[in-house]
């Protein structure tokens, strides 16, 4: 017999609807609890969405933000924030920071004049000091890419809605969608909990996060629509647990192997596009359980028509037909 | 479901070979790259230097060498964003347009009387007429410097809406005239700039139009985005004007159709001029660096014949009058017309450095931007960040792709060995379709291999744990592997499509590397259903076929 690692045992019967009030509960929690939080304490706006300008610094000696902060003040800035980034990949001789400005003016970006000035007072202080990146938006563009970033999510929303709706029963689709809701929502959250820069590429780590969510969530609704037309008379709730526990096996590994692709960049990928691969994987473990515990729990609730047999007569036919299973 | 016909084994082997061929090139990233521009450059200037053929010779030119291009956030350089300011033309127009309508009028003054431009806002031009009465008459002359605008929505639009009200006429463009004209405007400044970045020549710039009056530019390997904003950022118009006056007051009030243009070089230095040009940079044929009689940089042009013939005949007329000669606004000299200038060449002489002069050849040889930019986005990348971030990534996606891979083989043994291989064939031939394809590679769009490296799995952990369940339901082998595979179909199907749709909305809505990432994934999505599904499924036919496995352990 040869080795299989089975994170999900061959036959599981777990009754995924025995905590249901609590799942349901505990995700209708977190989403207020998120709304509360983006509602609060706002989001980490990056320059995309807010305006302004960030450098990027990088210098081979270590630095005070205190002694950057001083160079700067003198330069009248109202709104300057100074972080240094911090990295397990950096070297002993690898110092990062993060200085944003925010619009100064009308056409919003920091004139060349000033960063000329920024960038000569840096100098003084540390005389290594690389300007790695300069990057500046104006606050008519932030203004428009908040916009296109809402209408984004939204049309992927409608668009995924849309052919689950032609492909399954307009439950089908009311329940991905909610579930699709859930995750964005949990998401932003966690980006307003922890104050992760929230920004263009964040927009499309939720979008990554909305295909493979529903991706998960069509493959139990295609199974469960298969086994609708096998077992007309069982209770639907009967057949939703089965069709879980079919596919539980699936849901695990996908999300595993999924998880650990993410982990690796998490860990290896560099600090420029960490936030963007906490998103997404946040958005994974997410998705995986609002597939398990909303998704499903909203189609019972809205009920499905049992009668599918007309649809597809080869699978109906299939030698399945009588056999029911434990 | 368990044949495949042999000509659609040897096609997707060839499919698979042909993909490993184009990837092959990114492997040697460098190498090719300097292969690619030998070539360009020995093509381009016709002479072969050592160096060039050994750069040339150290790719074979049999083999594929295009290269997936790398985003400006992996390989440095400048983005910016700018906004047309369409509106100025309107009012070019407008002033262009007033020289010829006064003729024509003028024309009938024994009818119409005295004929007058009045202050008016930009891009209108209003004219007052003498004779209230003979309004219909100045109207109808008026209306005959109209044309009727094709546009794709509305037919029979005239190019000037002309109001009249007591004895003034107000004119202006149309708003199906402007909007012919915007887009016009916007095609010729990214057409400018396209040609005023080449001249600087560097490597697999971007200017693309973005919306009705933006233009994005992306220029890997730029010191900085000021950098490309000098080049871009100038309008470089250059007209030569008659001169009505000098003054040192900037607020001089000028006469209606003259305008008050301080010195490029002397402080304080007003100059009154009339606003409508003799000649324009438009004219221009060439201009090249050069040094004026005292040895200082300067720039010498030569008109086109048009421009010779106006320039000759507006010198002959003004012997002894000052001309100026107006960049962007600023007056660069104003000299007093010795004699006639009839062969249509001249100099630009001022205070310029050498490096100056060379620019504003550039400048004045690329052509004009017919109206100005505001840059709206300016991003900055050194080469340095971007080196690291490749490294980054090519070490994530190493590591990410060897742990699925003793994932999988954990889970599902021989089989998860076929799906490895059909996740790195999956991996390999991104990279060459996005080769083929020019595609770019941005830090996001590393994200999406990796991510790619862990989705692709899906299908066939589908299908997989399809299979087990058939096989628990004591199905033969090959019965079972093959309703496995039919079974998981339609899955398989609908899970890509949901996340194509996701895939397909930020390629149409976003902007610089949402985009890359978006393309990645989607060719990520189309290459793998075929990794997985064609792939994966031969090569268990063929372990079938060899073993002929009496029972399967999944």
């Amino acid at each position: 017999m040869a080795f299989r690692l089975k994170l999900v045992p061959d036959h599981t019967t777990i009754n995924f609807f025995r905590w249901q009030w609590l799942t349901f509960g505990i995700s209708a929690v977190a989403m207020v609890i998120s709304v509360v939080l983006i509602a609060t304490m706002g989001l980490n706006f990056g320059i995309d969405f807010k305006g302004g300008t960030t450098i990027r610094t990088e210098s081979s000696t270590a630095f005070e933000v205190g002694d950057y902060r001083e160079a700067l003040d003198d330069l009248g800035f109202s709104d300057l924030a100074i972080t240094e980034v911090f990295d397990p990949s950096f070297g002993a001789d690898r110092h990062v920071a993060m200085i944003r400005i925010g619009t100064t003016d009308e056409t919003g970006s920091v004139s060349p004049e000033q960063l000329n000035q920024i960038e000569a007072a840096l100098h003084e202080v540390d005389p290594q000091i690389v300007f790695a990146s300069v990057e500046s938006v104006g606050p008519k563009v932030s203004a428009e890419l908040i916009t296109t970033a809402f209408y984004a999510v939204g049309a992927a929303c409608l668009g995924i809605m849309a052919y689950i709706w032609l492909r399954f029963e307009w439950q089908f689709a009311i329940g991905c969608v909610a579930a699709l809701i859930h995750d964005v929502l949990l998401t932003v959250g966690l980006f307003s909990l922890f104050q992760l820069k929230f920004d263009l590429t964040t927009i499309a780590a939720l979008l990554t996060t909305l295909g493979f969510s529903c991706n998960d969530t069509v493959v139990v609704f295609d199974r469960l629509r298969e086994n609708l037309m096998k077992y007309k008379t069982r209770p639907l709730i009967d057949l939703m647990n089965l069709t879980c526990n079919e596919t539980l096996s699936r849901t695990i590994m996908t999300a595993v192997t999924t998880a650990i692709a993410l982990t690796a960049m998490l860990i290896f990928g560099g600090d420029v596009i960490r936030d963007f691969v906490i998103a997404m994987l946040f958005g994974v473990v997410v998705g995986c359980y609002s597939t398990i515990y909303m998704a499903k729990n909203i189609v019972l609730w809205l009920g499905v028509k049992r009668d599918w047999s007309k649809k597809d007569p080869k699978l109906a036919a299939s030698p399945f037909e009588n056999a029911e299973r434990p | 479901m368990l044949q495949i016909d042999r000509w659609k084994r040897i096609l997707i082997i060839g499919l698979c070979v042909l993909g490993i061929g184009f990837a092959v090139p990114n492997l040697f990233y460098q190498r090719v790259e300097s292969h690619n521009d030998a070539v360009a450059e020995i093509e381009r200037t016709g002479v072969e230097t050592p160096e060039l053929a050994a750069a040339r010779d150290g790719w074979p030119s049999w083999l594929p060498s295009s290269v997936v291009a790398l985003g400006l956030d992996l390989r440095g350089g400048a983005h910016l964003l700018g906004e047309v300011r369409v509106a100025e033309v309107y009012k070019a127009r407008m002033d262009a347009l007033w020289p010829e309508l006064r003729r024509a009028l003028a024309d009938q003054r024994a009818t119409l009387g005295a004929i007058r431009r009045l202050p008016s806002p930009e891009g209108t031009l209003k004219i007052e007429v003498e004779n209230a009465d003979q309004m219909p008459r100045a109207t109808e002359i008026v209306r005959g410097f109209s044309t009727p605008v094709t546009t794709l929505t509305g037919a029979g639009q005239q190019s000037l809406a002309i109001q009249v009200q007591g004895n003034t006429i107000t004119v202006q463009l149309s708003d199906a005239e402007k909007a012919v004209t915007d887009d016009r405007t916007v095609q010729q400044s990214v057409e400018i700039i396209r040609r005023r970045v080449d001249e600087v020549g560097t490597r697999e710039p971007t200017i693309v139009r973005q919306g009705a009056d933006r233009i994005l530019i992306q220029v890997p390997g730029i010191g900085s985005a000021e950098e490309l904003k000098a080049l871009i950022g100038t309008t470089a118009k250059l007209t030569f004007n008659s001169v009505v006056g000098t003054g040192t007051d900037p607020d001089a009030r000028p006469g209606v159709g003259q305008v008050v243009l301080p010195s490029a070089d002397q402080d304080g230095i007003y100059y009154t001029l009339e606003e409508s040009p003799v000649v324009t940079g438009e004219e221009l044929t060439n201009a090249v660096p050069g040094t004026d009689p005292n040895g200082q940089p300067a720039v010498d042009f030569s008109f086109n014949p048009t421009g010779a013939r106006k320039f000759g005949a507006y010198t002959a007329a003004n012997i002894g009058q000052p001309f100026a000669i107006v960049l962007d606004d600023q007056v660069i000299s104003a000299p007093v017309i010795r004699s006639a200038i009839p062969g249509g060449t001249g100099q630009i002489s001022g205070s310029m450095g050498f490096e100056e002069a060379n620019q504003l050849a550039v400048l004045l040889r690329a052509g004009a931007l017919p109206a100005q930019l505001d840059f709206l986005e300016e991003r900055t990348i050194g080469p340095e960040l971007g080196q690291d971030s490749i490294d980054a990534g090519r070490l994530s996606s190493v590591i990410a792709t060897a742990a699925v891979v003793a994932y999988m083989i954990a889970s599902y043994g021989l089989f998860g060995a076929f799906a490895s291989i059909s996740v790195i064939l999956n991996v390999i031939l991104i990279l060459s379709i996005m080769s083929i394809m020019g595609a770019t590679l941005t830090l996001p769009g590393i994200a999406g291999i990796v991510l790619t490296v862990g989705t692709a799995v899906d299908a066939n952990v589908i299908i997989y744990e399809r299979i087990r369940e058939e096989l628990r339901a004591g199905k033969r082998v090959a019965k079972a592997i093959s309703d496995g595979f039919d079974e998981a179909m339609s899955a398989i199907i609908d899970a890509n499509v949901t996340s194509f749709i996701a895939a397909a909305v930020m390629f149409f809505l976003g902007s610089g590397p949402v985009k890359g990432f978006a393309v990645t994934l989607t060719i990520g999505l189309v290459t793998s259903v075929f990794t997985a599904i064609f792939l994966t499924r031969l090569m268990i036919i063929w372990w079938l076929e060899w073993r002929k496995p009496k029972e399967l352990i999944l």
